[in-house]
């Protein structure tokens, strides 16, 4: 099951090995595979990477530009190895699509977006234990953060700072 | 969790916490029982396969965490008594509080 | 001390909303069992041996006394009327139900309080020197540097999901009393060298536990204003190269210790010139925001000395032993700290009634500018009372059974709650204490002895420090019984020092004679004025090793 901000969504992608990637459309490829589905695909075929979560971001550098989703392996819940892994991505100027592919719980959906996720692919097991409506709950429970720079809403340290504005701005 | 992987010698009694409350509790022949007198007490395989049941049972139904099998010896009261000085202290409360926990509440009772 | 603001007050509001939903999630089958016990942990949840614990943060172990009277409520409404202070300066409830913590929470959440972090595998709750904005050795109060990174470090989308655990403790003093050393990193606020700025050492990869490690320092000099993009640049390293093989090899300090101290520091560096610094770090003015809380509190101007208090000593022996032990100097005239020994002799180390909490609760608001402190030695702290209040104030203490004068002596022992409470365990603590603390009860001994620091763990995991005390006994299991093992010359202080094994375990009966033959070796070895710590130092474990099993050495302990 796929996830978004506002839900269950459907799977755009496919997934196939690199040298098989132009027979679809979206292929969805392994990273190892990257470069013969380079060599298959036509120079503006939408392409996606699978990614271990153990891969270095200097890996991944050199081909981003050609790239329009990135899919971090969670292999557990508790491995939270993709968070820092996808902040750089982001902190490097990555613009395409971002997804958390593994078994996450509901709890980590709003770390997921914060951290630059866009998108979490989830196994049969977890998603029936936890359907769409309890992922888009679980971005209301906590309604502020205290860390700057991540992709959260309400963001306490500079909330304080534009009251501190508001309020010398509001002297006489 | 709903076992522990390995058997202890037996014979053997059924040793949990509940999952709400976290008490401690062993499998007796009605149910779970705080007291350690109750316990069923498996003495050859089949009976320990069955209390293996009654531990993921147990599980499954929110009732219990962390059960598994405790090796003990009969005492010549019959009560079972843990042959590991941890799972006895599991059994009476902390060593150092005779006025708390299980050693203090069966007295009372 | 900190005030929530309104963000704050909701932040702690949803949180305890959220674990409320954890618990229903994890009943309805939403949540596996496997899933729900980082969560529970995180929320300071563990399953102990005899029942559910609760371990409440105290923030760099700074409490008022409403916070306290309300720890003294939930240890009656929802515990047998007792807690237990940590070496984490936290406290734990050793008889909670699960499905009270979530009333217990907000009850906490009334008071400014929480259970985040203090477990699991996150940033714990931070620590620091107990005596903040007391000693005169002090560069800055390390409170407000605490503060802040307890707030980044709450819920933090990147780093809630690491390796293990993670430590933090920050000084601001010469001396450390916060054992910074022994932390997976560790902050000394200090002045530049050349510039006289005031900024932080940074030191990472300590840790006690199955390896324990001294920290090193990565950063010699860090301006305050970089410190949350230098924090994230140490723990992103952390996060994703610390190993996920083997949760005994998972700390930081493996990490660095595999790594090495140089590519450690160049991929932290490396990752702290690629972060958008001022897109992280608080600015200036909420750091002052964060500061101006723990502004001094409205000392009166008072001589150095006072002639009540001088009366007081020389009319009564006890009061003057107990000053003489438990008294820590105030920078501000005509005050001082004192400490709340929670070590009974034969007592429980660390442990306060509930009714003991409101009599501390009661003279720190009477007597302390409504502050008191919790200390990773397990005793508290009333940190600013006028000269003239103390008889006052001791009397209270020796009515409630804690004026126990033993501060930093063999008595004073720090012991975790080991096999009598804790499933990790492998062995039992308290009772090892409980027979030391007997055995060199008397007073003149005591002081006779000198500052002598005995630290006790039930387990590897090393919760009583016994690594850094000056003797450290670890309770383990062998054969079938519990066996303790002994070592000798670990420091916490800034001197830091691990303790070195004197022999094979012994057992838990033969505990207290053989730490008397060692203080005896001592007694006959040291020279005027040197510690017990620095006599081991100086001696070597030599003289040492025939006290802790021998017969041989029987005389040694009569003659004292």
């Amino acid at each position: 099951m796929l996830i978004d901000r506002n839900g269950a969504t459907s799977e755009a992608w496919n997934r196939v090995s690199g040298a098989d990637a132009a027979t679809v459309t979206r292929p969805l490829v392994p990273f190892a595979e990257i470069d013969a589905a380079l060599a298959a695909l036509s120079d503006g075929a939408e392409l996606g990477i699978e990614v271990p979560n153990t891969i270095r971001l200097a890996a991944l550098e050199p081909h981003l530009v050609r790239v329009a989703l990135v899919s971090i392996v969670f292999p557990a819940f508790s491995d939270g190895r993709g968070f820092s892994l996808g902040r750089q991505l982001r902190e490097y100027g990555y613009a395409g699509r971002l997804r958390a592919a593994g078994p996450l719980i509901t709890d980590q959906f709003p770390y997921a977006l914060a951290c630059g996720f866009d998108e979490v692919d989830l196994p049969e097991a977890s998603a029936a234990r936890q359907p769409p409506e309890l992922w888009v709950a679980a971005l209301g429970v906590m309604s502020n953060t205290y860390q700057r720079g991540y992709q959260s809403g309400g963001n306490i340290l500079d909330q304080r700072r534009a009251a501190r504005r508001n309020f010398a701005g509001g002297r006489p | 969790m709903a076992a522990a992987p390995k058997r202890p010698p037996l014979p053997a009694i059924l040793i949990a916490n509940t999952f709400l409350e976290g008490e401690v509790v062993f499998r007796a022949a009605g149910g779970w029982t705080p007291d350690p007198a109750q316990a069923l007490v498996a003495s050859d395989e089949a009976g320990a396969e069955a209390l293996e049941r009654e531990a993921a049972a147990g599980f499954a139904r929110n009732e219990v965490v962390d059960a598994y099998l405790v090796d003990v010896a009969i005492g010549t009261d019959g009560v079972p008594v843990p042959r590991h000085f941890r799972e006895r202290f599991k059994t009476l409360g902390p060593s150092v509080r005779p006025d708390l926990g299980k050693q203090a509440e069966l007295r009372r009772s | 001390m900190y005030r929530y603001d309104e963000f704050d007050e909701r932040f702690v509001r949803e949180r305890v909303k959220q674990f409320r939903g954890q618990v229903e999630r994890r009943l309805s089958g939403a949540l596996s069992d496997d899933e729900f016990r980082p969560l529970r942990l995180k929320n300071g949840v563990y399953l102990q041996l005899h029942a559910y614990m609760l371990r409440i943060a105290v923030p760099y172990g700074t409490l008022n006394s409403r916070q306290l009277r309300q720890l003294a409520l939930i240890g009656e409404r929802y515990d047998r009327g007792y807690g237990h202070f940590t070496t984490r300066q936290n406290l734990q409830f050793n008889w909670p139900k699960l499905k009270d913590v979530p009333d217990i929470l907000d009850l906490l959440a009334d008071v400014e309080m929480h259970c985040i972090q203090t477990s699991g595998n996150c940033i714990r709750n931070v620590t620091a020197d107990h005596f903040a904005g007391i000693a005169a050795d002090e560069v800055e109060d390390p409170r407000p540097t605490s503060e802040l990174i307890r707030q980044w470090s709450s819920l933090h989308p990147e780093f809630s999901y690491l390796p293990r655990k993670f430590k933090i403790a920050v000084t601001g003093a010469a001396h450390d009393r916060a054992a910074v050393a022994a932390h997976d990193i560790g902050i000394r606020i200090l002045k530049h060298p050349q510039t006289g700025e005031v900024g932080y050492r940074i030191f990472v990869g300590g840790g006690l536990g199955r390896t324990p490690m001294i920290a090193k320092t990565v950063r010699d000099f860090l301006p305050k204003a970089d410190l949350l993009a230098y924090l994230e640049a140490i723990m992103r390293v952390y996060n994703l190269e610390g190993r996920r093989d083997n949760k005994y090899k998972a700390r930081v300090k493996i990490l660095v210790h595999e790594m090495g101290l140089e590519p450690f520091r160049e991929a932290v560096e490396a990752e702290f010139a690629k972060l958008d610094g001022p897109s992280v770090n608080a600015d200036p003015a909420e750091a002052a925001r964060i500061a101006a809380y723990f502004a001094p509190p409205a000392y009166e101007t008072l001589p150095a000395s006072d002639a009540s208090y001088e009366a007081a000593r020389a009319a009564s022996p006890d009061f003057a032993r107990w000053a003489d032990v438990n008294l820590f100097p105030h920078k501000v005239p005509g005050y001082a700290a004192l400490t709340i020994s929670l070590k009974p002799i034969g007592g429980v180390p660390g442990d306060a009634t509930s009714e003991q909490m409101r009599v501390v609760a009661d003279l720190a608001e009477r007597y302390s500018f409504d502050e008191l402190r919790v200390t990773h030695r397990q005793n508290l702290v009333l940190p600013h009372v006028k000269l003239s209040d103390l008889h006052a104030v001791w009397q209270a203490l020796v009515a409630a059974g804690l004026a126990t004068a033993n501060d930093g002596l063999i008595t004073d022992i720090i012991a975790c709650p080991g096999l009598d409470y804790c499933a990790l365990a492998t062995a039992r603590s308290i009772p090892i204490a409980q027979s030391i603390s007997q055995r060199f009860g008397s007073y003149e001994r005591q002081r006779e002895i000198g500052p002598l620091e005995i630290k006790i763990s039930g387990c590897i995991n090393a919760c009583g420090h016994h690594h850094v005390g000056h003797i450290g006994i670890l309770g383990l299991e062998k054969s079938g019984q519990e066996s303790y093992q002994v070592t000798l010359g670990g420091d916490a202080s800034e001197d830091a020092a691990l303790g070195v094994l004197l022999g094979p375990g012994i057992k838990g009966e033969e505990v207290p004679d053989a730490i008397e033959r060692i203080v005896a070796v001592y007694l006959r070895e040291r020279v005027p004025g040197e510690r017990f710590v620095d006599a081991v130092k100086r001696l070597g474990l030599g003289p040492f090793k025939p006290a802790l099993t021998g017969a041989p050495t029987r005389e040694l302990a009569d003659a004292h």
